[in-house]
């Protein structure tokens, strides 16, 4: 989790998912290949440099908006907010981090629940916020993790998992922890219901998220030159004192290591997912 | 030779002009006794007092002292005839997680444990109780063994972590750790966890799944160091102990936030100067618990631990 505070708010700052979410210039400055490209044109293209395919961070709402068929998605579990079991302060309140989170993102906490149609498929889904507190999972994370996983039970359709975090809420001390079990031990029950469960790890997911629900999809996808793995690679770095390797924890490197079934352009998802999906969900073997 | 930690301190100067007067006492035939008696009372009263007032910060330390017993050390103690069962039969054996088949008070038990290393050379041989992949993998491996042969898990708990290292990443850490999760929920056997030491975060939580959840007295569990946690909320490490207060990770605070069954009192000392007291307490809870589960049919035990597993979590309704 400490790198990826800095990665936030170190003085190395690339580009945000604040400046992705909400592009105010006219023109960006692609981190892949240093191209000034036109907004509009990354726009249109979810956040990808067409010069260079280099993915930069989106929101979920856009991500949703460019997933699921138009108008037919909508937003779920809405009424849950974080609270303080711990009364946890540090140099700030966490109750004033949390105001501030939601006044920066407007995404009630780190993970929003969709139920949407893929080219008419119902798909129950969450996706991390990555600039809601860094992606990080508290207690209404797990929870809403658990409720879409739910949710796919009861409507017999596919579970989504869309990740983006740092790893776990240290603000909630060992609640927080316990999500990681909590969301991993209900993917027990989507497995015995039949249920297929999709993760699409996007950049980045590491921590406490990545060490659970992530990584137990029945398939597992990731975004091009994500970074995905369990200790961040200033921990490792400073463990290990050496030099990390080229690409070290980077999608395509976790797919040369065996840990990943693909890696999926984010223009190709909506296609990608629904092809999936379809083959998961059509069972010609069923007594 | 006994390691004292800084709050200890008064401890070991009393102890050790205990330790002269009786010495004195011995050369000179001179009738001390009634000092010494003095003395040790003090002592006592001293020992009680500084632990029962010990600090978030200085549990920490506690849960981390060099003396403290690891989970081979009471191996002995608590199991007859322990068969330590090695590898994950895919990549190595790691020996920062021990497990294998013993028997408790008769009854065939599968048990796994974190072990770190005494002196340097095992430390080394252990990597310091930080377990790689293949360490969750074999624990895994020992879990399905106990399913398949109706027999209860018994995990103890102590590592800082599980290891940041390249080798690690490249085997899929996050992969072991979050199938262990997985599986030890839906675990068709009794499951109990006690934490000896220090449970540090996910590598903690890998074989921490379970029926039961216990802590020794003097131990912590938490989602991150206090170490860590201040270099990344107050920017400097040196805020340790601050990061320690407001993390609450003490067996006391976590029994009462609900998140643990019980708490295992240690001998007036702690678990580090009276192995066998401390083992006692061990096996006193671990038997009772036992006897309790065993009674539970495989359904009703697993639906009880989805429940706990389910309703874990603090959040607001609006
Ligand atoms: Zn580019």
């Amino acid at each position: 989790m400490s790198w990826i505070t800095r990665l936030i708010e170190g003085p190395k700052k690339i580009l945000s998912s604040r400046q992705a979410e909400m592009p105010e210039g006219i023109w960006i400055k692609c981190k892949g290949c240093g191209e000034t490209i036109y907004n509009k044109e990354m726009q249109r293209h979810h956040m990808v440099c067409p010069k260079c395919g280099a993915h930069a961070r989106i929101s979920t709402k856009e991500r949703a908006r460019f997933l699921f068929d138009k108008n037919h998605w909508q937003e779920m579990d809405t009424e849950l907010h974080s609270g303080d079991p711990l009364n946890f302060r540090d140099q700030k309140r966490y109750r004033d981090r949390l105001k501030e989170a939601d006044k920066k993102s407007g995404t009630g906490d780190a993970v929003r629940n969709y139920v949407g149609a893929i080219h008419g498929l119902e798909v129950s889904s969450s996706m991390f916020e990555f600039s809601y507190m860094g992606g990080s999972m508290g207690s209404v994370v797990g929870e809403k993790i658990v409720r879409a996983m739910e949710r796919a039970i009861d409507r017999h359709c596919p579970f989504l998992l869309v990740t983006a975090s740092g790893g776990a809420r240290m603000q909630e001390g060992m609640f927080s922890l316990m999500q990681m079990a909590k969301t991993s031990a209900t993917v027990n029950r989507l497995r015995e219901s039949g249920i297929p469960f999709v993760c699409l790890l996007t950049d980045p997911t590491m921590g406490g998220v990545s060490a659970s629900v992530a990584w137990l999809g029945d398939v597992i996808l990731a975004e091009p030159g994500a970074l995905i793995g369990f200790a961040g690679p200033r921990v490792i770095q400073e463990t290990v004192g050496e030099t990390l390797p080229e690409g070290f924890q980077r999608s395509e490197f976790l797919l040369e290591h065996g840990l990943i079934d693909a890696i999926v352009d984010r223009r190709e998802q909506r296609d990608y997912l629904h092809e999936l999906l379809g083959k998961l969900n059509q069972k010609p073997y069923r007594h | 030779m006994a390691t004292y930690l800084e709050f200890e301190r008064p401890i070991a100067e009393l102890t050790s002009k205990i330790q002269d007067l009786s010495e004195m006492g011995e050369d000179s035939g001179i009738n001390i006794a009634e000092e010494i008696e003095r003395l040790r009372e003090k002592r006592d009263k001293l020992v009680k007092k500084i632990y029962r007032e010990a600090t978030r910060a200085q549990i920490c330390q506690l849960c981390r002292h060099p003396d403290r017993p690891y989970f081979l050390d009471y191996v002995p103690l608590l199991f007859e005839s322990f068969q330590e069962l090695h590898g994950d039969r895919a990549f190595a054996d790691d020996a920062a997680i021990v497990g294998g088949l013993a028997s408790f008070h008769g009854r065939a038990v599968v048990i796994v444990g974190h072990q770190k290393g005494r002196d340097t050379k095992e430390k080394l041989k252990r990597n310091f109780g930080m377990p790689r992949p293949e360490g969750y993998r074999k624990a895994l491996r020992l879990f399905k063994l106990a399913e398949r042969f109706e027999m209860p898990v018994l995990t103890f708990i102590d590592t800082a972590g599980a290891w940041p290292g390249i080798d690690a990443e490249e085997r899929g850490q996050s992969e072991a750790i979050a199938r262990n999760l997985m599986e030890l929920a839906n675990l068709r056997v009794p499951v109990i966890c006690t934490v000896i030491g220090e449970g540090g975060s996910g590598g903690a939580l890998a074989i921490g799944v379970g029926d039961r959840l216990y802590m020794q007295q003097f131990t912590t569990y938490s989602v991150i160091s206090p170490e860590g946690c201040a270099a990344i909320l107050w920017r400097d490490r040196k805020h340790a102990e601050e990061a320690a207060e407001a993390l609450k990770p003490t067996a006391r605070d976590l029994l009462e936030f609900g998140l643990i069954d019980g708490i295992i009192p240690e001998p007036d000392e702690g678990a580090h100067r009276d192995l066998a007291g401390a083992a006692r307490e061990i096996d006193r809870v671990l038997t009772s618990a036992l006897d309790e589960l065993l009674q539970l049919p495989a359904d009703t035990l697993l639906s009880q631990r989805h429940d706990r597993l389910r309703q874990v979590g603090v959040y607001e309704k609006s």
